[in-house]
């Protein structure tokens, strides 16, 4: 009976932000690091170098956000980086164009998904073993087509699309966290405001029930992991671009950092719910601990340590959060601040 | 919407379902008439759900007819989506919500209000919803709101929610699988409560249930069906509650020794 009263109401003020806690971690490591490291945390510069490193791995996060929400995984999304990364620079480097390349590693991208997409929801792979087998294959095809080479592309500094991508607006910002602050905008906007968002949103939470309510479960899973792999496309891009390097191995390492950055921003597992801010600002957690780390003098050594421990605190706190949509998760952060509600104290023994 | 001068909003003619070599259904004839209450009772495994799912387009019949307002099914192209469609929504026990969404997303999933690039037009559907949460189903003072999650109600509530939405998108013929298995007594009063507006807001209903006493309280006539076979056809005014339990009782008695 009392839970009703208490639960059931509207969310109001703080509570309804989207991502609200996971943001008060960003800014307590953030200070945690300007204290401890003032000479580096304190200046632009290493605000601009995350701002050039994070969007890749942020792009993937986005795309993952959905994955995960609609219940599934992708595991194949650094073979991605590689295959699309490949596709670009050869392309670039045989013909010297740069839109005809672009348009290639995305749909390059795009292509890997959908066979992602088919395996999972026609033939009925479950999504961590399909994509596994694709992160193989596909990071696999590069190595045999590149012939295990790098190459540089120097020469796409000069290119316009450089600029666009990744270059510095007035000098100062890299381009490249522009246009992925633009795609969690975009992501955001069709998660919580557009019917294929609330389409993965039930397919995550149930995909029987979707199924009976009309949805296309099919349709939308294979959707998904084509937009999964254009996301990755394009961040497979942006990252050749600002390296103007290709190498074969690109792309290895994001894998755990990308879910690291959806799991501490406090999208569930276990599908059906998803939070586009939280894997924005939880990819940036990621991606400044080991330049925190390093300039605060613990040592480069302690970064993986660290990295887990944020992650297991803030998988925590969403717990303890609570699952409200809207985040009632701010109670878990109140409790210390305000006092309890008479009514629910245990009765003293 | 569809033909407005019919008498039986649904009407199964000879249907016979088989699953591989076993008869799950041998001939039923069964119709419900508009805004008739039909309570269809039987034990477990009689039929009842294989029944359900042929009137509601999860799967077609082995052999027979149906026909809808008095128009035949054409079984090639009968499906969940089709049945709502023609005004047949089905409230299944446990698959009828999106427990981690909120109401105003569950009543419109699969049939969103849009604006011409797809988004939700979410203002308009949580007005929608706290009209159906308010004036179709008359939840009131419950602290339940267009934003509150399923996750949060009884399994009473969430049956209410469920028959809301079917009468919402006018639903002609609303289905109700089992709704008070595993339910307290208050809250298989709240499922009969909403049950009974169902029938006062001029809809047919088709009750399943093997707990004879709650179908017995809104149900207008009752069909009872054993091992795939209709075995009575009882009118309310025709038989007592004690009757039904009775007949019921020695029904599944004598199977028992035989």
């Amino acid at each position: 009976m009392n839970d009703k009263v208490t639960i059931k109401g509207r969310a109001t003020g703080l509570a309804r932000i989207e991502g609200l806690p996971i943001i008060a971690v960003y800014v307590v490591i953030a200070v945690l690091f300007m204290i401890t490291a003032p000479g580096t945390f304190l200046k632009y510069r290493i605000y601009q170098s995350f701002m050039s490193t994070v969007p890749v791995p942020l792009i993937l996060g986005l795309g993952l956000t959905l994955v995960v929400s609609a219940g599934e995984i992708d595991l194949s999304f650094p073979s991605i980086i590689a295959f699309s990364g490949f596709v670009f620079a050869g392309l670039y480097k045989t013909t010297g164009q740069t839109l005809m390349p672009f348009v290639a590693a995305v749909a390059a991208g795009a292509f890997v998904g959908f066979t992602n997409g088919v395996l999972v929801a026609v033939v009925g792979i479950p999504s961590i073993i399909a994509t596994l087998g694709g992160q193989f294959l596909w990071s696999g095809l590069t190595v045999i087509l590149s012939g295990g080479l790098a190459w540089n592309i120097r020469d796409v500094r000069e290119e316009f699309i450089h600029v666009l991508f990744t270059g510095r607006v007035g000098g100062l910002v890299p381009a490249q966290v522009l246009w992925a602050t633009a795609v969690a905008v975009g992501l955001w906007f069709v998660l919580n405001r557009h019917r294929f968002g609330e389409h993965i949103l039930f397919i995550g939470d149930n995909s029987e029930v979707a199924r009976v309510m009309g949805v296309n479960v099919r349709g939308t899973k294979i959707a998904l992991f084509i937009l999964m792999g254009a996301l990755a496309g394009f961040a497979a891009v942006l990252l050749t671009l600002e390296m103007a390097t290709f190498w074969t191995t690109q792309g290895t390492g994001m894998l755990l950092i990308t879910m690291a950055a959806v799991f501490i921003g406090g999208t569930s597992i276990f599908g059906g719910e998803g939070t586009v801010v939280g894997t924005y600002f939880g990819s940036f957690i990621v991606g400044s601990l080991e330049a925190g780390i390093v300039a605060t003098g613990i040592g480069g050594f302690w970064t993986r340590f660290v990295t887990g421990l944020v992650l297991i605190i803030a998988v925590v706190i969403h717990i303890l959060a609570g699952k409200g949509k809207d985040l009632a998760g701010i109670r878990f952060l109140s409790f210390a601040i305000r006092r309890r509600p008479k009514a629910e104290r245990p009765p003293v023994a | 919407m569809a033909e407005k001068s019919f008498r039986n909003v649904l009407e199964m003619a000879d249907v016979h379902k088989y699953f591989g070599k076993v008869a799950a259904l041998k001939g039923i004839n069964f119709e419900v008439g508009r805004n008739e209450v039909v309570g269809l009772i039987g034990d477990n495994g009689a039929g009842k759900s294989t029944m359900v799912k042929i009137m509601t387009g999860v799967f077609p019949p082995s052999r027979g007819t149906m026909y809808i307002r008095e128009q035949e099914v054409d079984f090639r192209h009968y499906n969940v989506q089709r049945a709502h469609r023609y005004g047949i929504e089905t409230v299944f026990q446990e698959r009828s919500l999106g427990e981690k969404q909120p109401l105003w997303r569950n009543f419109f999933i699969g049939r969103q209000v849009t604006g011409p690039l797809g988004f939700i037009k979410i203002r308009k559907e949580k007005e929608l919803a706290q009209h159906i949460i308010l004036d179709l189903i008359g939840f009131r003072g419950a602290g339940i709101t267009v934003d509150s999650l399923v996750s949060k109600l009884s399994g009473g509530e969430r049956q209410g929610i469920s028959i809301g939405r079917a009468m919402y998108f006018d639903a002609d013929l609303i289905v109700l699988d089992e709704p008070t298995v595993a339910l307290s007594l208050k809250e298989v009063q709240k499922v009969l409560n909403f049950t009974r507006k169902i029938k006062e807001s001029g809809r047919a209903c088709v009750y399943i249930s093997h707990t004879i006493s709650h179908v017995y309280e809104v149900a207008d006539r009752f069909v009872i069906i054993d091992r795939g076979e209709m075995v009575a056809n009882f009118q309310k005014s025709e038989v007592s509650l004690k009757e039904l339990d009775e007949f019921m009782l020695r029904y599944s008695s004598g199977e028992a020794a035989s």
